[in-house]
């Protein structure tokens, strides 16, 4: 990979090894064809005298995840694991569900191009390849050259209990450039830095769910 | 298109707007024929509803024939139905426990953010409400889209009047659930506050559930008169003490099972109220519950409380010492629609439930705003109003 430096912390910088921020968050798992390690947590995002508990650590009171903003939600989805996967696993969909996607292209097995709706009728581009991919279970990207934004995301899927489905979870980092589209993207994910994902990933249970996105408006759009 | 609008406190009027149109595929577009404005209208008509916004087109209760359909609608053309005021999507965890009311995917996503913080969870679509109900275009109106129409709708074969099964759409279900809260066991006295049209079908639904009693209070004579016709004892609180008058009608016990048919806005004339009445002037979102206080207070021991009154806020002086302390239950929620449909009309089929009985008034839809002026305003003779559009 060629983006490590962008996610090196001052922990791993003394150690000389890259971490992915998912990593130092316990998010990427070690043994992901990657040349991540995972380094020994030293609680970097928790406060310093609170003992763990066993909430996901971005429900954390304090937010500190260096220059990271770090969107979480989980949702339970009645469909199975397999039907979920592999509708995300084809990124052409995202943009079905997710409100500011314009398109995802597929470029490739792994690599597809984004185009993310900016202010004023901008577009910001991203292009990921997928660097960790378990048929069923999860999927995680990372922004490459030529990205507009740092990123990197994983998605997660495991059975509900008692026969509910698929619990989902959908974890998504980004480090904003600097000027006036690192200002907008600073509003759009860290402002409200859950909204946007909780309701990317409702409106993916209801297409699942029921086959469409819910909406009050009587009429299509213009 | 003519549709009742909403443009604030006291001010509705029938605008026109533009045609619904299918967006989804498992819409369905129906033409209204019969459409009734409901008590709970009238907390919107009162602003006491939050995030109701100018232009909103009202109504939860309406019925007509089906015009167009989405690939995904299983209705067809020419059908009559009636469409309940819940919008829920057969699929979910709580479709599939038949908790219609409980949808989790009716409500737009992103009106889902405005209940979130208020309850704690999002909850499901209405249509004609509050956008914290999803904000749905309301049935006040020629015309309405319907979602999800292949799981809400009732198909209702012909040959029965609009006003026989109207009212499948909302109070009858309600009033119908509000008394199966209540798990009425032999010898049960249940005990009705609101002699509205929820309390009247509640009424119904707890003796036909075998309730051995059942005590209809309120204030306006029209009212408790028509409790009295359906087989109901009667407490007129303006010239009763309610709460001795309740112990006395039940051997000392109290009633076993009480509703609060009233909900936020209740007229008591009661110290409790007249502090309610002052936070909800100036919008701290306190619901007045004078009768859900006194409901707790009546109930016996080990009774059943049952809520189909409607609550937005929050409440003060709320007798948890005398909920706990007597071993009360509490079940309320907005009515899972769907799971009584077809019952309730093999009941009206059967003759077993009276439905037109409290029919008052009947408008064209153009005249609606006089309708909920009356409604609002003189509660005894209004009982209920249906609208006709188009006529
Ligand atoms: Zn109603
Ligand atoms: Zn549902």
């Amino acid at each position: 990979m060629t983006m490590h430096s962008k996610y090196r912390t001052g922990s791993d910088r003394n150690r000389g090894a890259p971490v992915s921020v998912l990593a130092l968050l316990g998010l990427l798992a070690a043994g992901a064809g990657l040349a991540y390690v995972s380094v020994k947590r030293t609680q970097p995002y928790r406060g310093d005298h609170r003992p763990p508990d066993s909430a996901p650590g971005r429900t954390s009171r304090q937010h500190r995840y260096g220059e990271y903003a770090v969107i979480g939600n989980t949702v339970t989805i009645n469909k199975p694991r397999a039907e979920l996967y592999a509708y995300w696993r084809d990124f052409a969909n995202l943009g079905q569900f997710m409100e500011n996607i314009e398109a995802v292209e597929v470029t490739g097995p792994d690599s597809a191009t984004w185009r993310i709706s900016g202010p004023a009728g901008s577009t910001v581009t991203v292009k990921t390849r997928v660097v960790d991919d378990r048929p069923d279970e999860q999927i995680a990207w990372r922004s490459v050259e030529g990205s507009e934004i740092d990123t990197e995301g994983k998605v997660m899927f495991r059975d509900a209990p008692g026969g509910r489905g698929t619990i989902v979870e959908a974890i998504v980092a980004y480090r904003p450039p600097a000027g006036e589209m690192g200002r907008w993207i600073a509003k759009l994910f860290q402002k409200e830095p859950r909204v946007q994902g909780r309701r990317d990933l409702k409106r993916f249970k209801m297409l699942m769910e029921t086959g469409e996105v819910a909406t009050s408006k009587n009429r299509k759009a213009a | 298109m003519r549709a009742l609008t909403y443009h604030g406190k006291h001010d509705v009027r029938v605008d026109t707007v533009p045609d619904p149109e299918i967006v989804n595929p498992r819409d369905a577009i129906i033409e209204v024929t019969s459409t009734a404005i409901c008590g709970s209208d009238l907390h919107l008509y009162n602003g006491v509803i939050p995030a109701v916004m100018n232009g909103d087109i009202l109504g939860h209760e309406f019925m007509g024939r089906v015009v167009e359909t989405g690939p995904g609608s299983t209705l067809k053309k020419g059908q009559r139905v009636v469409v309940p005021f819940t919008i829920s999507c057969g699929q979910c965890f709580h479709c599939n426990k038949q908790q219609y009311s409980a949808c989790d995917n009716s409500n737009p996503a992103e009106n889902q953010d405005l209940t979130t913080p208020l309850y704690g969870r999002p909850v499901s679509a209405l249509f004609g409400y509050s956008h914290l109900t999803g904000g749905y275009p309301g049935g006040q109106a020629e015309y309405v889209r319907v979602p999800f129409s292949d799981v809400g709708p009732i198909v209702i074969p012909e040959g029965h009047d609009d006003e026989k099964v109207l009212f499948l759409s909302d109070i009858l279900p309600t009033g119908w659930m509000a008394a199966e809260n209540c798990d009425i066991e032999e010898g049960d006295t249940v005990a009705v506050w609101g002699c509205g049209p929820v309390g009247l079908f509640a009424v119904q639904s707890a003796l036909l559930m075998g309730a051995h009693q059942v005590i209809a209070i309120d204030h306006y004579p029209r009212r408790l008169e028509l409790a009295r016709q359906l087989g109901a004892e009667v407490i007129d609180f303006t010239q009763t003490h309610v709460l001795e008058a309740l112990i006395e009608m039940t051997g000392g016990v109290g009633p076993d099972a009480v509703i609060d048919a009233v909900g936020m806005e209740s007229h008591g004339f009661a110290v409790d109220n007249l502090l309610d009445t002052v936070k909800q002037t100036v919008g701290l979102g306190l619901d007045r519950a004078h009768v859900l206080r006194e409901c707790i207070m009546a109930c016996r021991k080990g009774g059943r409380v049952s809520v189909p009154g409607v609550y937005g806020g929050f409440i003060d002086k709320f007798p948890l010492g005398s909920f706990m302390e007597k071993g009360l239950q509490m079940r309320t929620g907005q009515t899972h629609v769907q799971r009584y449909s077809q019952d309730l009309l093999k009941r009206i089929e059967a003759d077993e439930i009276d439905t037109t009985f409290l029919i008052s008034h009947r408008l064209p839809l153009e005249e609606a705003p006089t309708g909920y002026a009356n409604f609002y305003s003189q509660q005894n003779d209004w009982t209920k109003v249906v609208l006709k559009p188009g006529a």
